[in-house]
């Protein structure tokens, strides 16, 4: 049952019907139920991981949490008599009791993710290496739904009560819902706890606007993944399906990806957002303008916004300042050259980091070089950015309209061209379309009618391009003027509702239901 | 406080540290430049700050990072 079928949205609609029906102390059991039911329906295996998921991070939480509480009470009743070492003595003990606990919940359910997602991935390898002596066979693995998601989000959250920054939920249930929640179950956003749980363990009396603005989100999604990214795909499988569309067909198919993986993606989380909102529940934005960019880390700072805060909070914080890494960041300072001296530990974290974005996004080595180039990248404008600072300083360019529009160009551009692995799934194939946009580009491929051999007809590009100028116009004057439904609502709530019924109805003549059309996958659920 | 206001202005030294108080939540300093504070930090001041403690609202200004560097040199 995925977002883009019929059983869905009466599904959803069904949901929210039911949602405000029922006596509001019970919303949350509702819910839960719900997302069940959606698990259960999308496969009745899933469930048995996510249930292990679940308990498993509950219970060691709340051990973790009675550490905390232990150690409170000690020292509240001891402080007086024990010195200051016999107390670091006794904190360092109790965090090494809750340290244990917390990496039996951490390697527990990285287990299960490695295990159902990469090992695969590892026979195959295995199986490359050793050509002719070894031949592994592929294990028959079901990989669940959403794994990646729920799995760091649960993580986040036995982090965070480690850390003593989120109290335990000591109701199994409610937990449960956390990790469950089915709007976001398949594709995120990976949220904290302490951000998620309080609205949606919430009660919550029906509110117009809640449902109004819900509704709102729910269609601007729908229009961009249906009538948008899933008419790209047709055009976009034949360009990237044979390798005779070299040159500027491989451009084409750059910038094409480019736009799909945008709307498939940020529709898919408008839909998930849009659900929780009509119920008065607040899930964490995961998108803020991202092709608005100025240069990639700024990019990154705006696309996929959850993975890249949990991915820096839990992974580069913790290993940048390790005490190893400490001691080299001290030992590089006095014998390496002052610039790599200070940065090495920057180096390195986010060497770990990107390899682990990579791994995340899909047991490949196209999403691991993926990984690595944006990584290699990053560190090379971070290297330039003396050289930024006293040409922006020379010429005077900073903060001026045309060096901004061709900041942004430049940035989408060099995204786009990194997400070449992405779109082509194999990193050899993927180097020579690139090579090729040198060696055999054809200009004449734009204007001599070959792109309407590649699966979209005029009539196709007509909505795309009407559709490309919706969203980018939206975008335009959410960036200069803030929320667009603010605007709509506040000015007038009959001009809001005609604006949601005419894309409404866009969506359902415009959407690509076609032949050929397959809705079967939001790219991000794969993940 | 000198010293962090030292740090701080080698890492950006065009940006007014004694004034701003919304260095983490503005984005005047990302991951990366938290990550050399910490370790300048370490070096100099012989303070670790632990990952648990890197929240923006201890990285917002010179005076709210000189606090969690006092309390930590305290603990």
């Amino acid at each position: 049952m995925i977002f883009t079928s019929l059983p869905f949205v009466c599904f959803m609609v069904i949901t929210v019907i039911i949602y405000y029906l029922i006596p509001k102390r019970v919303q949350w059991c509702f819910l839960l139920l719900c997302s069940y039911v959606f698990y259960t329906i999308a496969d009745p295996r899933y469930l048995i991981f996510i249930a292990v998921t679940t308990v498993t991070v509950w219970f060691t939480a709340i051990r973790i949490e009675k550490l905390h509480m232990e150690q409170k009470e000690y020292l509240k009743l001891h402080s007086k008599e024990i010195s200051k070492s016999d107390k670091q003595a006794y904190k360092s003990k109790m965090k090494s009791r809750r340290m244990k606990w917390l990496l039996l919940g951490l390697l527990l359910n990285l287990g299960i993710l490695s295990v159902t997602k990469y090992t695969n991935f590892v026979i195959a390898n295995i199986n490359n290496i050793f050509k002719g002596a070894v031949s592994l066979k592929r294990a028959d693995i079901i990989v669940p739904l959403g794994i990646s998601f729920y799995t760091f989000q649960s993580l986040g959250y036995i982090i965070d009560v480690y850390r003593n920054k989120q109290q335990a939920q000591h109701n199994l249930f409610k937990f449960a819902l956390f990790v469950s929640f089915f709007p976001q179950l398949a594709q995120g956003p990976i949220s904290r706890y302490g951000q998620l749980a309080p609205s949606l363990l919430a009660e919550h009396r029906f509110e117009r606007k809640n449902v109004s603005y819900g509704a709102m989100r729910i269609v601007w999604g729908y229009f961009k993944k249906v009538v948008i990214a899933d008419r790209i795909v047709a055009g976009l499988t034949t360009m990237i399906g044979d390798e005779k569309y070299t040159g500027a067909y491989v451009f084409c198919a750059m910038l094409f990806y480019a736009f799909e993986l945008y709307c498939d993606f940020t529709g898919g989380i408008d839909i998930t957002i849009g659900i929780a909102e009509a119920m008065g529940i607040k899930v964490t934005e995961n998108f803020n303008l991202p092709y608005f960019s100025k240069n990639i880390k700024e990019y990154w700072n705006r696309w996929h916004i959850t993975m890249g805060s949990w991915f820096t909070d839990y992974i580069f914080y913790p290993i940048s300042v390790s005490t190893p890494m400490l001691k080299l960041s001290k030992w590089s300072r006095n014998h390496l050259p002052a610039g790599i001296g200070k940065r090495i530990t920057v180096y390195i974290s986010c060497f770990v980091v990107w390899l682990a974005t990579g791994i995340w996004h899909g047991a490949a080595w196209n999403f691991v070089v993926w990984g690595l180039t944006n990584y290699a990248v990053i560190m090379i404008s971070q290297e330039f950015e003396p050289l930024y600072a006293r040409f922006h300083s020379r010429f005077n360019v900073k903060g001026k309209a045309p060096y901004e529009l061709f900041q942004i160009i430049r940035t989408i551009l060099l995204m786009s061209m990194i997400r070449m692995f992405d779109c082509y799934r194999n990193v050899g194939l993927t180097l020579r379309m690139m090579w090729s946009m040198i060696t055999s580009f054809k200009i004449s491929v734009f204007y001599d009618g070959s792109l309407m051999d590649i699966g979209l007809t005029a009539s196709d590009y007509m909505v795309l391009l009407v559709g490309f100028a919706v969203v980018l116009g939206v975008s335009i004057i959410k960036l200069k003027k803030g929320s667009v439904r603010d605007g709509l609502y506040a000015r007038s709530s009959l001009s809001f509702y005609n604006i949601m019924a005419v894309m409404l109805i866009v969506t359902l003549v415009y959407g690509a239901y076609g032949t050929g059309y397959d809705s079967s996958q939001f790219i991000y659920t794969q993940f | 406080m000198e010293e962090i206001l030292e740090i701080l202005s080698e890492i950006h030294p065009d940006v007014d540290f004694e004034n701003e108080e919304g260095l983490a939540d503005r984005r005047i300093i990302d991951s990366l430049d938290i990550v050399t504070i910490v370790s300048e930090i370490a070096d100099r001041l012989d303070v670790v700050i632990p990952a648990e403690e890197i929240i923006p609202e201890n990285f917002n200004s010179v005076k709210a990072l000189s606090e969690l560097v006092r309390r930590l040199d305290e603990e």
